[in-house]
């Protein structure tokens, strides 16, 4: 190991986005751990505040600032570090690495790049560098032209002729890349692929190729291993990120797999990486030609998932070689007696599956291609393809029970549907098996392998099997159940297919299969991921269930003293690693009372499912039937439900009512703040005001009800049927096309409608209570109007413009909740106020979003709180003067429009961010400028273009109008807004619509301010067209006054270069 | 398609220690009797399959499934070497799986798994739960194990496996030549159950191959290089080929390069003792170490038997050295040319890391 590093910087990767997500969590916390155990001092930027890389004790220092090369420097200035890793922080820390490298400032400060050289990034990085780099060693590339205009792009992609690939250079998960099959397409994409990169390369198609990755370590003594291998389950021309991916291959032969192993190994080498590099190849289904895809000399999404596979910690060595240990110095963290020089040997198959949301946006398209979309990720594990692929499947959470035995799905035209794939391409498959599409069709239109699809077939043929067996009303055979379980079936899919739903109901039906299977002793087994498939004994307690097996690798204990906490599953648009936080605090808790800690989880992209992080770790699903044989298993002396978001909180009643001991808040509580109808006649009888709701199950009565509350309001379908996003509706009109539009009104399935309070203010209660009594709180208070999202919305905390009125109304009322509920855990109300006026919106159980923000702004661990109260153990009431901050934290959203083509990028009622940042300031205005710039808003320089909705809005945004006109910037403002600018004195330009296209075009504008006129954003408009434009082209948007005025009046007031470069720990 | 459970026979692999494991034939039906092993690799059951070092074994893959990518051709070519194969036919004396994949797919394949091995009379099972099997031969050690099928009646015999010379089964009958040409250099390559790629690698480094049998005296004859290869079973079945190499290594200062059994009985030749492993080291990823560098290599093994590192004499010293358990992985002579190691340089299947041996070896001629 080098002696000369003392002090190391890591960069983080910031708010979670598409391509870039809770993965970088996971290799940042390790790369941490790994510095720690070495006695360095580490110093962490990032601003997500909601990681665990960002908890107490995970680095010495913690900067909640933007990864910017601009903040970077500044820490670097007054941190002056030794050494700074750049690989485990995703795109965003290696490109801000890269800039600091070619503008000296790592050289200046005498900063030691640790691992991979920034020369061999950019070797990788640069296409052109890369096909030369490669071409040294005889190594096949896709020969792709790099260009820099739009003609040169045409004149390459007709040499290479169509169709071609066309991607940005620098740019994370395929961002600006996609096919095109002729010249108009090209056009189109490449305009917005230079909106990122100045670089834009075209390439020739190999669809249909065999897509597969290598995972390569390699440390300073030139000692290399291929940690794993992944075979995609679609061909080329889907976005790794974008397919369901399976490990270790299962369709290459030893050639096939030692062919490309040794040529990963050999670019490796050359390429000089020290530390973990992932290779990603083309293959040909028909011989051994092969191309390099591309090298990412970083930890990656692919690199956390073979981590997860392999039980390989990849970002742990990966940050130990950076310090210049040999892989034969460090030793394998599962058997803890062998090195980790070795390559592990799986004896199970892993199946990784994307989770899309893209119901949630307006105008994208479903299809997916070579862009990457989805937002989180499942991983399962099974010991036959059938059973991952069908506990993936499940686990995906969109209710989807595996394969088979789902909701019928219509599709107009399979053919099609099969050829042009979307994010719901493996049920596509499932309906075409079902008609009857043979193997060899569906290979022909999905050019997906032939085994993997023989796969899906058996699953099929059972099911077939299933169906025949109920109608037949006979007894199911012992073998066809197991054959059922072995291949992934849940009971429930069973009895759906032997007809028991439809006579038992959906709960007592898969019931009725557990207790049968349980008679012919069908159960499933426990088994390890050892790294070396039982060839040493595994020290670590990483697990999964399986039924193609015969005995437990692990024995049970049966002394009632571990704790079974129920993880948060996928991340997804509201759900991501805020809970992956809560879940390991509650964790790290339950370890320190004493007690053992079980995780379930099965996100590969979390610290949670770390082994390293619980006593044992069970990597399965959160379904009921999963839960219960896990704890039948460990016959725990509690569950925790209330730290894993949703999933873990809908099951409290159905595992309550199976006697299982639910720890902190009774099932029943949980209940009763879920139930919309129990929840609101608990709040009538409390006296406490809600906005005024009914369930409707006719249009009439939605009429009748809206007659009375007025306009606007706010309308949500049921989920289950139409999966449609819930809107506000401010006249009928509007209603009507609604209704019309998402929501098939009857009984079965009301509409909710509530009356739309305007104007109000949103504000989040967060706070732990023990027996109904509230230990600790945090108010935190939306920037913008009720009508957003509080995932969407800027939180600020403490609050800076409520009535002390509105807090103490608050607070009573929330103790009156708590009291009336007899929580004992954390929990969440949101309210609104308007005037004094308080309103309860929603109360939940359980941690919240907003939980380690509020957490880490007060320095003060509601989860350990709560977990010790959930324990049964007494906790004092922390004094009141740590209520008292002189600082301000703020709650940011990031938005990935820029990776959903078409979506709408405007804030509404439903949650459409996915990721967030938390930064402090000394006051509102610092907190603001360090968490806008976190989320990729920059400072105006040039000119911002103006459209700013209805008159009320107009007014709102006049004094930010006049502070932008006072920092001399041109502002261009399109007709009404352009009167009503002038009327009041403020000089613009008035553009027509066509004419703010090209200014956009032309980048003359670098940012754009345009509220929408009314609530609902359904309508195609060249307010829509303008907005889309702007994130198409890399422009900052902002859509929302309240939270442009905050932006506006920050940076008009403060000047970065005056802002503050504390760290956490400072505050 | 016909699922496996529909039309196939109940099969159970019953160990020495009278563990009993259930699972379904997808092979020939028959009983069998075999040492019971485990491999860990995750590809290369045709390779495997065809290794005369299985000889007498039967195999258990602990990645569960197997057959995916199907089979490859079995044809010799031109040269005389198996195109694909490790050898002409099948060594295992059956084969032990999780989940059998009935359909397969690969450019390559030629027939199924199953199919050929019904064509080759060899049983297997699948079914089986081959992780908690291996970690009883983990436990307990290799041990013998019958295959037994429903309705089939158990015509196995009893068989110490150690005590049977399985080299004599699987060498050559008579010298073959391969890439003869007058001006090339000439290796000696005692075949004691040689795998095809050892002689590919030697060919394809232009020298002219003269296998001779395990028992061959070739002290007499003319070459620039001696090779002794891997192959099956105790190496104290092996005496006269130790003999034979005694007498070389006292005659001539010839080079000497030895894999896997080559190891032990280069080894037994310079004095040395091997002795048996309670479970060997079958798989694709042994970490070994280049004495005294820090130089490692991932490495392709299989074999039961180790050299007794402390029993070398004085002008040997070890060469590579196991990282896992620290068993001897290859050794040296410390003035003369001569080396063997423990692993399979040559790979097929496995990692090819350290095929660079050929080269060093290639070079002292």
């Amino acid at each position: 190991m080098y002696n000369d590093i003392k002090k190391v910087l890591l960069l983080g990767s910031g708010a979670l986005k598409i391509g870039e997500a809770g993965e970088f969590d996971y290799s940042g916390s390790q790369a941490l751990k790994a510095l720690r155990e070495e006695g360095i001092e580490t110093v962490l930027i990032n601003p997500n505040i909601a990681t665990v890389q960002t908890s107490e004790g995970a680095a010495d220092k913690i900067y909640f600032l933007p990864v910017t090369p601009y903040f970077v420097e500044r820490v670097i200035k007054k941190e002056r570090p030794d050494g700074i890793l750049l690989a485990f922080g995703g795109q965003t820390a290696l490109n801000c690495g890269v800039t600091l490298y070619k503008n000296g400032t790592l050289e200046k400060f005498n900063i030691k790049v640790l691992g991979t050289q920034v020369q061999a990034i950019m070797d990788t990085e640069d296409r052109e560098l890369f096909v030369y780099k490669l071409d040294e060693i005889g190594v096949n590339t896709i020969k792709s032209e790099a260009v820099e205009s739009i003609e040169q792009a045409r004149l390459a992609a007709n040499r290479l002729g169509y169709p071609v690939i066309l991607r940005a250079a620098y740019a994370l998960g395929g961002l600006g890349s996609g096919f095109c099959d002729n010249e108009q397409e090209l056009d189109i994409l490449a305009e917005k692929a230079f909106a990122f990169s100045p670089q834009v390369l075209i390439e020739k198609s190999l669809r249909g190729w065999k897509e597969i990755e290598y995972e390569v370590v390699r440390d300073r003594y030139d000692n290399c291993v291929t940690v794993c291998n992944m075979e995609n389950f679609d061909p080329l021309g889907i976005h790794t990120g974008e397919s369901i991916v399976v490990a270790p291959s299962q369709t290459l032969s030893n050639r096939d797999y030692h062919k490309l192993r040794e040529i990963a190994i050999r670019i490796v080498r050359h390429v000089g990486i020290v530390g973990e590099c992932n290779v990603q190849y083309a293959y040909n289904p028909e011989s051994e030609d092969y191309r390099v895809i591309e090298v990412n000399a970083r930890l990656s999404r692919s690199s956390a998932l073979a981590s997860k596979a392999t039980g390989y910690p990849l970002a742990f060595v990966a940050a130990k070689l950076s310090l210049g240990y040999g892989l034969f110095e460090l030793k394998n963290s599962v058997t803890q007696t062998t090195p980790a020089f070795f390559e592990p040997a799986l004896d199970y198959v892993v199946c990784k599956i994307p989770r899309w949301d893209l119901s949630k946006f307006h105008g994208v398209s479903r299809e997916i291609g070579s862009a990457m979309k989805s937002v989180g990720e499942v991983m399962a594990i099974g010991r036959t393809f059938e059973e991952a692929l069908q506990k993936g499947l499940r686990m995906i959470g969109q209710g989807m029970h595996g394969f088979v035995e789902n909701k019928e799905l219509t599709i107009a035209d399979i053919d099609k549907a099969l050829r042009e794939p979307t994010d719901k391409r493996i049920f596509v498959i499932s309906k075409a098996m079902r008609v009857g599409y043979s193997v060899d069709q569906l290979h022909e239109l999905t050019k997906i392998d032939r085994w993997f699809l023989s796969k899906l077939m058996n699953i099929m043929h059972t099911s077939q099997e299933l169906h025949a067996a109920g109608c037949q009303s006979s007894a199911i055979s012992p073998h066809l159940l197991t054959q059922a379980k072995q291949q992934g079936f849940s009971d429930f899919q069973i009895a759906r297919a032997l007809g028991l739903e439809e006579t038992l109901g959906s709960e007592a039906g898969a019931l009725k299969i557990r207790t049968l299977r349980k008679q012919m002793n069908i159960r499933p087994v426990v088994k390890q991921i050892d790294t070396l498939a039982a060839e040493y004994p595994a020290k670590t307690n990483y697990l999964y269930l399986t039924y193609n097996g015969v005995a437990n690798d692990i024995q049970y204990q049966d002394d009632r003293k571990s704790v079974v906490v129920l993880g948060s599953g996928a991340y997804r648009i509201g759900s991501s690693v805020e809970f992956d936080w809560c879940g390991v605090q509650a964790l790290q808790t339950i370890r320190k009372e004493g007690y053992r800690s079980v995780m379930i989880n099965f996100n590969p992209e979390t610290v949670s499912t770390d082994y390293d992080v619980c006593d044992r770790l069970y990597f399965d699903e959160l379904t009921f039937e999963r839960v219960l044989d896990i704890i039948e298993l460990e016959n725990p002396y509690g569950v925790i439900v209330s730290t894993g978001g949703q999933i873990p909180n809908n099951l409290a009643l159905r595992l309550d009512r199976q006697q299982i001991p639910i720890l902190g808040t009774s099932a029943k509580s949980i209940d009763n703040a879920e139930d919309r109808d129990k929840f609101s006649f608990m709040l009538d009888r409390m006296r406490v005001d809600q906005p005024e709701w009914r369930a409707l199950s006719s249009i009439d009565d939605i009429h009748t009800f809206v007659a009375k509350v007025g306009f606007p309001v706010l309308v949500r379908p049921s989920y289950v049927l139409s999966g449609a996003a819930m809107n506000v509706c401010s006249n009928k009109d509007e209603l009507d096309r609604f209704l019309r539009l998402a929501a098939n009104v009857s009984k079965e399935h009301p509409v909710v409608v509530s009356r739309f309070i305007e104007q109000a203010k949103e504000i989040e209660f967060d706070a732990v209570a023990q027996n109904g009594e509230i230990v600790v709180y945090a108010i935190g208070e939306h920037v913008e109007y009720a009508g957003v999202h509080s995932g969407d919305a800027t939180i600020q905390f403490p609050p800076q413009k409520l009535y002390i009125e509105t807090i103490r109304r608050i607070k009573r009322i929330s103790r009156q909740i708590a009291h009336e509920l007899n929580i004992s855990g954390p929990f969440n109300i949101q309210y609104l106020a308007k005037d004094n006026d308080i309103k309860v919106i929603e109360c939940n159980l359980r941690a919240s979003r907003s939980f380690p923000f509020v957490c880490k702004v007060l320095k003060l661990n509601f989860i350990e709180i709560a977990t010790r109260i959930m324990l049964g153990k007494t906790v004092d009431k922390p004094s009141k003067s740590i209520f008292d901050l002189d600082y301000v934290g703020i709650k940011a959203s990031q938005f990935s429009f820029n990776r959903l083509q078409g979506a709408d990028p405007v804030l509404g009622v439903d949650m459409t961010s996915t990721g967030e940042v938390g930064c402090i300031g000394g006051d509102s205005d610092c907190a603001i400028l360090k968490a806008m710039l976190s989320v990729g808003y920059q400072i105006p320089q040039k000119g911002v273009l103006l459209s700013t909705g209805n008159i009320r809005q107009k007014t709102a945004t006049l004094d930010s109008a006049r502070l932008l006109a006072a920092k001399n910037l041109r502002l261009f403002a399109t007709q009404g807004t352009s009167k009503f600018l002038t009327d009041n004195g403020i000089d613009n330009t008035l553009v027509e619509w066509d004419d703010a296209f090209s200014l956009l075009h032309a980048h003359e504008v670098d940012m754009v301010i345009n509220i929408p006129k009314n609530l609902s954003s359904q309508e195609i408009s060249n307010g829509y067209k303008v907005r889309r434009t702007a994130v198409d082209l890399n422009i900052p948007l902002l859509t929302n006054a309240r939270l442009a005025e905050a932006f506006i009046s920050a940076f008009s007031k403060v000047n970065i270069d005056e802002l503050s470069i504390k760290c956490w720990q400072e505050y | 398609m016909t699922r496996l459970r529909d039309n196939k026979k109940q099969a159970k692999l019953v160990l020495d220690d009278g563990s009993v494991f259930n699972g379904y034939s997808f092979g020939h039906e028959c009983s069998t009797l075999g040492e019971v092993v485990f491999n860990t690799a995750m590809t290369g059951y045709p390779e495997s399959m065809t290794d005369p070092s299985y000889k007498g074994q039967i195999l258990v893959m602990t990645y569960p499934l197997i057959g995916n990518y199907g089979v490859p051709t079995c044809n010799v070519g031109t040269d005389g070497i198996s195109v694909r194969m490790e050898s002409e036919n099948i060594h295992i004396k059956a084969l032990v799986v999780a989940d059998y994949s009935d359909v397969h797919s690969h450019w390559e394949s030629e027939e199924s798994l199953s199919a050929w091995l019904k064509r080759n009379q060899i049983p297997a099972i699948t079914g089986v739960d081959t992780r908690e099997l291996t970690k009883l031969l983990r436990e307990n050690g290799s041990m013998m194990g019958r295959i037994m099928l429903e309705d089939t009646p158990d015509e196995t015999d009893e068989m110490d496996y150690g005590s049977v010379n399985f080299v004599k089964q699987v060498s050559c009958d008579s010298p073959i030549v391969y890439g003869e040409h007058i001006n090339k250099k000439k290796v000696v390559l005692v075949d004691c159950g040689v795998k095809a790629n050892i002689i590919r690698c030697l060919t394809k480094r232009n020298v002219e191959v003269v296998r001779v049998p395990w028992d061959y005296d070739f002290t007499m004859m003319d070459y620039d290089g001696l090779f002794i290869s891997n192959g099956p079973g105790n190496p104290d079945t092996c005496f006269v080929t130790v003999e034979h190499i005694r007498k070389a290594m006292q005659t001539s200062d010839k080079p000497i390069f030895g894999i896997c059994l080559g190891n032990q009985l280069l080894a037994k030749a310079a004095g040395a003792k091997v002795y048996k492993l309670k479970y060997g080291h079958r798989s694709h990823n042994q970490p070994v170490r280049l004495t005294g560098t820090n130089r490692c290599f991932i490495t392709s093994q299989n074999h039961g038997y180790a050299v007794d590192q402390k029993t070398l004499p004085d002008d040997w010293e070890p060469m590579f050295c196991n990282m896992n358990d620290g068993s001897n992985e290859g050794i040296r002579h410390k003035t003369k040319p001569w080396f063997s190691v423990q692993f399979h340089p040559e790979a097929a299947s496995g990692p090819t890391d350290t095929e660079f041996l050929f080269d060093e070896f290639i070079k002292l001629l």
